[in-house]
């Protein structure tokens, strides 16, 4: 059974139809790509998936959970974790806290144990920092613990948005675009970044590029959306070799 | 007739609300900002045909244009001092500014004018409307109001839909961003805007002294707060939305002190809009916006 | 966070320093007191001193840590200030002044966290602008509606009306609790500088703690991306009226702490009214947003320096008003966000920003 499913997916904003009968198969552990031209409906395939937007039809199921109409946060708990588009990290709090609040769920003690720093505060307290500085390491970010989010070079915050999401323990991870705005060489560092957080967690990635190197170069399997449709799907180099699918890339 | 004489009051004071509202309106929808120095602006409009009117002794309608052109004056450089510089910062950083600006303009209204109540000279020289042998009395005022709120409604849905600074108003109201790629000059638009609404202000001012004669650098305060709240009830952004919102609120706020309580109508009002953003937290013809992800 | 300077954690030091100060100026005030360099209209002044930093500090959690305006925190401490004094007043004679002032803390404070709370569930699913407009509004009713109410107790029980005196049809042995526009009299008189200074450590405890346990950083967190913080499946709700509902009650610890220095308690404009709530704001802004120390510091300067500077009081809040606007300026302006960002850039070699 596949990790995640989508049968028939769809949506409409006003009269543009964004997204339309979408079908996906994600395999436990494979690597996923999600291309297509700008405004083709890939992030807001994305929104769907997290319970940002409902859908007006189809249905999504992860390890066969039926998570049609969730909301994000329970989607959440249920298992598929993001990053966005646009970098949106707790930029305020330091670097530390912000992988913190991703294990939020994971490490629970009430409020009032917290105000009275009670001997549960000092105990999951201690855990939650080792479990988040070990992650930190795994993201090469321990030497930036204490800084501001916002004031992480680029490349580090777009990791550190990776790391955050790996601390809510998710099935699944969905990276959109995670090498916009990077240089060659720091989109390099991140190909080797998502394929070690699959092999090291043994992590299923579904991710949206528009980097055709970063997609050829990690990616096991292609979606190729255009107009919000469904344009090509399966292995990666028979899709990028599919004329269709050259087309809409340079044709149009 | 008792009931009819309320809410004859109930629309006249209502249409004072809906005249700031406009003015509040139209900086929130284009600006996405809530200018909360909106309501002493109309006071400082008031202070200034005050003393055109009654130290000088201009004639009322140069007065009115006089202080027009003041307010204009005074809204563009809030904006430009004040505001501008926060384009793009938080919401409630450009909000706590502008309470700073409230605060300003009423502190230095305080030290010019003095704190004692300044007795305004109606500026409507018209003959009161008398029905039902003089049983029931429309104060002139009121219809001028009325009739002024209508022209500029009209004036300002014309001038946003067919001139090219009203479209791009509305470009500007949409997004700023994709505005400015367009070509827009987003900072000239948010000024045209301020000094649009701050004229309206002005125009305000004088209406609401006049029918309320008394004049004190915290004439604005109360009746601006009430006129946003009319804005929010009628749809914050919409033009009609704001007149309706006013007259309402001003029929409920008259309605509630002569057969419910004089003591509680504001807090009448003030629960009216926590119900309507609970029911409808768009206000009565506001549209709902999608945030973008 | 986790620099250890001696075994002790950069903000546990931070804390220990504004606990630290605020026992500091205790004891210096203690000492001038004593030795009678205080004048008395600066000692009339210093339980509103600790009302005014309890309550700033109080809106600071909201302004600072939720990241949302509210306008009505003196609403807050009225709820605190008027259900602690008719209680007090209730059982003047019946329970004694210490556990007395004790259960009035307590009432006080849930009574403004409930007031919250229900305030809260609806306003805080709306925009910034409206929170502040609805909270402002919500202050108006709470002063509006107690204005109007006359409560009174006898042997046949509780009596109200919003009427007036008389229609309370009270017996002889009557007493009267709440007469309408004059307020409560007769409040015992509980509140002292020391008890104002242990208010202002315990609240100080509450919110610095908070802020640094598990539920101050998911509020935080929605602070700083509110779409980002439910993506890590933090409850945004709940969060945030966990937050709104503790500053209320904070706040009406602080009105209890002020009706307790009072003989006659009124709901005024200038105690209770919105210009009220915007002071504090003031208090809270310059003393730095999210920065509790310097609320403290802003509360205690600003209702200090017209004092003594008497001949400045004309321009009082003309000054405050351009502080603030410049202030906001200043710390908020993109424009000058971004030049201090290059400013720590050249400063700190090694840190390479890319534009997206």
């Amino acid at each position: 059974m596949a990790l995640l499913e989508t049968k028939n997916l769809g949506i409409s904003f006003g009269g543009l139809r964004a997204v339309n009968a979408f079908d996906i198969s994600v395999e436990k552990g494979e690597l996923y790509g999600l291309i297509g031209p700008n405004g083709a409906g890939k992030t807001t395939i994305f929104n769907l998936l997290t319970g940002v937007y409902q859908p007006d039809e189809g249905a999504i199921l992860l390890d066969g959970v039926n998570l049609t109409g969730k909301k994000t946060i329970d989607i959440c708990k249920a298992g598929i974790a993001r990053t966005f588009q646009n970098i949106r990290l707790f930029g305020d709090m330091p670097v530390l806290d912000n992988v913190k609040a991703g294990l939020h769920n994971h490490y629970p003690y009430s409020t009032f144990e917290g105000i009275l720093r009670l001997p549960r505060y000092h105990k999951v307290e201690k855990e939650m920092n080792g479990k988040a500085m070990e992650l930190l390491k795994v993201f090469g970010l321990e030497e930036y613990a204490d800084y501001k989010a916002e004031n992480l070079p680029y490349g580090q915050q777009r990791k550190l948005e990776i790391a955050r999401a790996m601390a809510t323990e998710p099935k699944l991870l969905l990276l959109d675009e995670p090498a916009a705005g990077m240089n060659p060489n720091e989109t390099k560092e991140l190909m080797d970044t998502i394929r070690f957080v699959r092999d090291h967690f043994d992590m299923t990635i579904l991710l949206i590029e528009h980097d055709m190197k970063l997609v050829a170069g990690i990616c096991e399997k292609l979606t190729v959306l255009n107009f919000g449709q469904v344009l090509a799907q399966g292995e990666t180099q028979e899709v990028l070799n599919n004329p269709e699918v050259i087309t809409a890339y340079l044709g149009a | 007739m008792s009931f009819a004489a309320h809410l004859i009051n109930g629309i006249s004071l209502g249409s004072v609300y809906a005249l700031i509202a406009l003015g509040y309106t139209m900086v929130y929808g284009i600006a996405k900002m809530l200018n909360f120095a909106h309501g002493d602006v109309i006071m400082i409009g008031g202070y200034v045909t005050f003393v055109a009117v009654s130290n000088m002794g201009i004639n009322p309608l140069a007065a009115i244009i006089i202080s027009m052109a003041v307010c204009t004056v005074l809204g563009v450089t809030i904006e430009r001092v004040a505001y501008r510089p926060l384009r793009g910062a938080s919401p409630l950083a450009v909000l706590i500014t502008a309470i700073g600006v409230s605060y300003l303009l009423q502190n230095v209204a305080l030290l010019v004018f003095g704190s004692d109540t300044k007795a305004f000279t109606n500026v409507v020289t018209l003959p009161n409307l008398e029905l039902f042998d003089g049983q029931l009395v429309i104060k002139s005022v009121t219809i001028v109001t009325v009739i002024v709120n209508i022209i500029i409604m009209a004036g300002l849905s014309l001038f946003v839909k067919k001139t090219k600074i009203g479209r791009a108003m509305t470009a500007v109201s949409e997004d700023k961003g994709a505005a400015q790629l367009m070509g827009i000059n987003v900072n000239g638009t948010i000024a045209v805007t301020f000094a649009i609404g701050s004229s309206l202000a002005a125009i305000a001012g004088v209406l609401l002294c006049s029918a309320y004669p008394a004049l004190t650098p915290y004439t604005g305060s109360m009746p601006g707060i009430k006129a946003f709240v009319a804005a929010v009830f009628g749809g914050i952004g919409s033009i009609p939305g704001a007149f309706i919102g006013g007259i309402l609120l001003g029929v409920i706020e008259n309605l509630s002190k002569a057969y419910i309580s004089s003591q509680l109508s504001d807090a009448i009002v003030f629960s009216i809009l926590i119900i309507v953003l609970l029911v409808k937290p768009t206000g009565l013809l506001g549209k709902k916006i999608q945030e973008k992800v | 966070m986790k620099t250890k300077a001696g075994g002790i954690s950069k903000t546990t030091m931070n804390d220990l320093i504004t606990y630290g100060m605020v026992i500091l100026a205790y004891i210096v005030v203690q000492l001038l007191v004593k030795t009678g360099h205080v004048s008395s209209l600066i000692q009339g002044l210093l339980v509103p001193f600790c009302t005014y930093v309890i309550v700033a500090i109080a809106l600071n959690l909201t302004v600072g840590i939720l990241g949302e305006l509210s306008l009505g925190h003196a609403g807050f401490m009225c709820v605190g200030a008027f259900s602690s004094a008719v209680f007090s007043l209730a059982f003047k004679d019946a329970i004694p002044g210490g556990l007395r002032f004790f259960l009035a803390l307590l009432i006080g404070a849930a009574a403004a966290a409930l007031v919250g709370f229900l305030v809260g569930i609806p306003v805080l699913r709306l925009r910034g602008d409206y929170l502040a407009i609805v909270t402002l509004a919500f202050g108006e009713i709470i002063k509006n509606i107690i204005n109007a109410l006359y409560l009174g107790v006898d042997s046949k029980g509780i009596h109200f009306t919003m009427k007036d005196a008389l229609s309370l049809n009270m017996e002889e042995d009557g007493l009267m609790l709440i007469k309408g526009a004059q307020g409560v009299t007769g409040t015992p008189n509980d509140s002292s500088f020391t008890v104002g200074i242990i208010l202002i450590l315990i609240t100080l405890f509450i919110v610095l703690n908070f802020i640094h346990s598990r539920t101050g950083r998911a509020v935080m967190s929605i602070r700083d991306n509110r779409i980002a913080a439910e993506s890590v499946g933090i409850n945004v709700t709940k969060y945030k009226l966990i937050a709104f509902t503790l500053s209320a009650s904070l706040a009406g610890v602080a009105g209890v702490l002020y009706a307790h220095n009072l003989s006659t308690l009124n709901a005024l404009p200038k105690n209770f009214g919105y210009n009220m709530s915007i002071l504090i704001l003031v208090f809270v802004v310059l003393g730095g947003i999210g920065n509790i120390r310097g609320s403290i510091i802003a509360a205690v300067l600003l209702t200090l320096l017209p004092e003594v500077l008497r001949g400045l009081s004309d321009y009082r809040m003309l000054i405050y008003a351009i502080v603030l606007i410049i202030m906001m300026i200043f710390n908020w302006s993109p424009n000058a966000i971004f030049f201090r960002k290059r400013l720590k850039q050249r400063l700190t070699p090694g840190s390479r920003k890319k534009e997206a």
